[in-house]
């Protein structure tokens, strides 16, 4: 006899939603989070699309601690000196079905291991999970410290860097080609100087993504989301080009945030955090396997991100996954069978849900980003020069675009520029 | 690898704010003796904290007590700089107060 019906490893998005299914099928289940507090640890950009939080808990809106409503996006191409932004805002935005919030996850972490709680789930924080306990192949509970606990199932929900699934079910240590660096500060202004500068209403905000010169040229970009009385600015940076750069990551942040697109916004601002986080941007073709006996895995452990370059999703991915692996987990409780077989109800239920779907759909693209280093340095480079032929007005005299734009398309190459437009669109 | 251009940033200033529980004495991130200079590089390079540094004379330094607990050096440097990687101890460790 197990002590539990289920342990959850990690209180991030997916250990929660997970556990607290499990409690609402009438299941013991217990959460073990290493930091002191459930969200401690946990660092993301930090934009929340909400249509899967809403399933699993429809009030959320009135009670989570969010911080705005995004409802402005922009996407910039950012040269050394100059920047051009597209900027969309849209009443759709505002409905339920597509809402999106800015969080900061020391805040709303806590919130959702609550919700948990409520529902009947146990908790015990500051404690980490060394290793898994196993008999053969089957993982039997978890080593915490000097206790072993057992369960019938163990969801590990302990994030990208988890040292917890090559024990589980085999999986490899990311490639650096795989995973990006995160490096992101908090830095805090008035509220209502946040909504006059990325002008928005005092609960509405803005997410900024930017490409080019935010990494320096390399793979990556820049971010800007703004909380209620702070920005949240980032830079991210696929390993594989970042350790050969001749910049270090901490240093692109340095240089985003004095770059003249970006500085305005930051006048005044205090620096109140200093963040780092891996981001899983392999792909579906980067994932491990999902279920082992005893074991399933949701969220970042399970590399559920998808950074499709204009939108960058982690979050609503993992609280889905958490739902469908409680679900499924508390299905294969009842059944009585969580061998890897017992299990299998649950990558079944992902691949109906969008978390698989579009995983699936978006897996070429960090290829793509890969290979397409035009794309950080060449067309950013080109979309400045294009906008200075009609903007910059200095007195002489004013060529026609037809024979002002040609050149500019002609420095990447036509054969290039179609390629990548081509393969751009394939990938989405 | 393209050579450093200078580093005006004092990140250390940055981690200053934030708040940690430093387990003295019991580093959670052990580094090999006399790692190859390239792959010491890539770290110096990859970490958000800046914890790997290359001094003018090309000495190295590794400090983990401002270790942000990301895992970029386990990615990037395990085999090479990084011998040994864990999580800190229980309670120990970066503690965000935003996140």
């Amino acid at each position: 006899m197990a002590d539990f019906d289920a342990i959850v490893v990690g209180s991030g998005c997916a250990g929660p939603v997970a556990a607290l299914e499990l409690a609402r099928a009438g299941r013991s289940v217990l959460v073990v989070e290493r930091g002191t507090f459930a969200g401690a640890k946990n660092v993301s950009g930090g934009r929340l699309y909400t249509h899967a939080l809403r399933a699993v808990l429809p009030d959320f809106a009135a009670e989570a601690p969010l911080e705005r409503r995004v409802v402005r996006e922009r996407i910039s191409m950012l040269a050394p000196d100059a920047n051009v932004t597209v900027d969309y805002t849209d009443d759709l935005l505002r409905t339920e079905r597509a809402e999106s919030y800015t969080v900061l996850r020391a805040r709303f972490d806590p919130w959702l291991a609550g919700k948990a709680e409520e529902a009947g789930a146990e908790y015990v924080t500051g404690i980490a999970v060394e290793s898994l306990l196993k008999d053969g192949a089957r993982v039997t509970g978890v080593r915490a410290g000097d206790d072993e606990i057992t369960a019938d199932v163990v969801i590990l929900a302990d994030g990208v860097n988890s040292l917890l699934t090559p024990q589980a079910v085999g999986a490899a240590r990311p490639a650096p080609g795989q995973v990006a660096a995160g490096v992101k500060q908090v830095i805090e202004l008035p509220e209502r100087t946040i909504s006059d500068r990325l002008m928005c209403a005092d609960d509405e905000g803005a997410a900024w993504l930017f490409v080019g010169d935010a990494t320096h040229g390399h793979v990556g970009g820049g971010f800007v989301y703004t909380n209620r009385s702070s920005l949240s600015v980032g830079i991210v940076a696929t390993l594989s080009d970042l350790v050969t750069a001749e910049t270090p990551i901490y240093q692109m942040l340095e240089d985003f945030k004095r770059h003249p697109a970006v500085a305005p916004l930051l006048v005044g601002g205090e620096v109140v955090e200093h963040s780092g986080h891996l981001v899983a941007e392999g792909g579906f073709d980067a994932m491990p396997p999902l279920v082992g006996d005893g074991v399933l895995l949701a969220g970042e452990s399970a590399m559920m991100c998808i950074n499709a370059g204009y939108t960058v999703r982690g979050m609503d991915l993992a609280i889905a996954a958490g739902q469908i692996a409680g679900q499924q987990a508390a299905a294969a409780l009842a059944a009585g069978d969580t061998s890897a077989a017992g299990l299998a109800g649950y990558p079944e239920a992902l691949e109906r849900s969008f978390v698989l779907q579009d995983l699936r759909t978006l897996r070429t693209f960090p290829g793509f980003m890969e290979h397409a280093t035009r794309l950080f340095v060449d067309y950013p480079a080109m979309a400045r020069d294009l906008f200075r032929q009609l903007f910059a007005v200095d007195g002489t005299p004013v060529r026609p675009l037809r024979k002002t734009l040609p050149p500019i398309a002609r420095r990447a190459g036509y054969l290039n520029l179609a390629r990548d437009l081509w393969k751009g669109a394939k990938a989405l | 690898m393209s050579p450093l251009d200078p580093i005006t940033v004092n990140v250390d200033e940055y981690l200053a704010r934030n708040k940690y529980e430093v387990d003295e004495g019991n580093p959670h991130i052990e580094l090999v003796d006399d790692a190859d200079p390239v792959a010491f590089g890539r770290l110096v390079r990859a970490c958000p904290a800046a914890l790997y540094k290359v001094d003018a004379q090309g000495h190295q330094t590794f400090d983990h007590a401002g270790c942000l607990e990301c895992g970029t050096c386990r990615i990037v440097g395990t085999g090479t700089v990084v011998a040994r990687w864990q999580y800190p101890g229980p309670t120990m460790g970066v503690e965000y107060r935003y996140g």
